[in-house]
């Protein structure tokens, strides 16, 4: 039998859920033996190459760009699994989604904020060939169906092991106490 | 005081009759979950967390007074899901970012959470619109945060103080809200009570937080229905 094909991404995610993935230790060793990865930043391919079984999703969706990745890894993936408070709930970038109408956001961002230097023209980043900015941050089951949420800030690498253990193998999935935090 | 029988989870119980059903479970170590009760206050029977089987119906074990051949049940699998649901309802109803809240692993609301272990909501977040009142020289509401539990005003009625804080507004608008000439002279010790009184964060304690590492804040181990001896402190 092949081995199982696995594809990950990062949208309005920090990389957290990718390190805390990187923290599974010397497992990495047997997760190479079990799985084969595409599309990822672990392996630098950029485009799917070909359909895969799991797709693991990091952060939520506050651009046009996140959304077309997202929608890409549902077409070329027979699961998803979320990771992480952004990518169930928006997380920290979601901040904004009650704070102040988007308009507002950018102004402070690039305009009035204190820390803004050299931008005498006023300009508010809006070239055509930059990902539109969304009204506010998705979570990712709000813009296609998700399989598996994996909670956590980052998710702990026991829990992320024990659920793609569960996933190859097709067992019901460990979890102990310790292993489900929301922080 | 007249002692009555009732049986929890088929054990039978010699229990004094002015006891409510919550009671004589925590005197016999029996976990039922709570969340808008706090030992010493009048109980109010609003998030229903304690739901139990008392003699075939649903009914909250805090509000319930014991009664002579009661039955009670405090664990099933429909009660577990009805309790699950609730938490996850409170989930998405508010703002609740675990990983930036002072009191996360500290947080009776998120010990229920790990307790039944909800990976996602299975209800739509609402992101409702709320604001953070961090007027007060001593300590921060956090509307965003706040289940309505109306601990903190129940507390202070009941011990014959002035009474610190308030809902203001109603229906999906009501929110807690304190008197700033009352409060004025808060001290730190006061603020802390506050803070303990909150089941989740949104009583905070200025200049105060994050002090305990991860890993070692009380619900990190040892989850909410722990009997360890010394979660039972």
């Amino acid at each position: 039998m092949s081995k199982p094909i696995v594809a990950t991404t990062s949208l309005a995610g920090c990389f957290g859920c990718h390190m805390s993935l990187l923290d599974i230790d010397e497992r990495i060793l047997d997760l190479i033996e079990l799985v084969e990865f595409n599309k990822s930043p672990i392996d630098d391919i950029k485009t799917f190459t070909k359909y895969c079984d799991i797709g693991i999703i990091e952060g939520g969706c506050c651009n046009s760009e996140n959304v077309h990745v997202l929608q890409e890894f549902r077409k070329n993936c027979k699961t998803l699994v979320v990771l992480g408070e952004c990518a169930i709930m928006g997380g920290l970038p979601a901040l904004r989604n009650n704070a102040a109408p988007i308009s507002e956001c950018l102004e402070e961002a690039y305009l009035n904020c204190v820390s803004v230097q050299a931008n005498d023209e006023k300009i508010i980043p809006n070239d055509e060939e930059l990902p539109m900015i969304l009204d506010r941050v998705y979570p990712c089951h709000e813009i296609v169906k998700i399989d598996y949420f994996l909670p956590g800030c980052p998710p702990t690498a026991d829990l992320i092991w024990n659920a793609l253990v569960a996933l190859v193998t097709g067992n019901e999935m460990e979890l102990p106490y310790e292993v489900l935090k929301y922080d | 005081m007249n002692k009555i029988l009732i049986t929890i989870d088929g054990k039978g119980y010699l229990v004094e009759s002015d006891k409510t059903v919550l009671e004589v479970a925590r005197e016999n170590k029996i976990f039922i979950p709570t969340l808008c009760n706090l030992q010493g206050i009048k109980p109010q029977g609003s998030c229903r967390i304690c739901t139990c089987m008392i003699d075939g119906r649903m009914m909250t074990a805090c509000t319930t007074p014991v009664s002579n051949n009661m039955i009670v049940i405090t664990k099933t699998e429909e009660l577990d899901k009805l309790r699950s649901n609730i938490v996850e309802l409170l989930f998405a109803e508010g703002n609740h970012f675990c990983p930036s809240c002072e009191r996360s692993g500290n947080c009776e609301l998120q010990a229920l959470a790990y307790l039944y272990k909800i990976m996602v909501p299975e209800f739509d977040y609402i992101f409702p619109n709320r604001n953070v009142d961090a007027t007060h020289p001593k300590i921060i509401l956090d509307h965003n945060r706040c289940i309505l539990c109306k601990r903190c005003i129940r507390r202070k009625k009941e011990a014959e103080n002035p009474t610190w804080f308030v809902f203001k507004n109603r229906g999906d608008k009501v929110q807690i809200n304190f008197d700033h000439e009352l409060t004025a002279d808060f001290d730190d010790e006061m603020a802390q009570k506050a803070m303990d009184t909150c089941p989740v964060g949104a009583i905070i304690r200025k200049e105060k937080g994050y002090d305990v590492p991860m890993g070692k804040r009380k619900y990190d181990k040892h989850p909410i229905n722990c009997d360890c001896i010394k979660c039972k402190e």
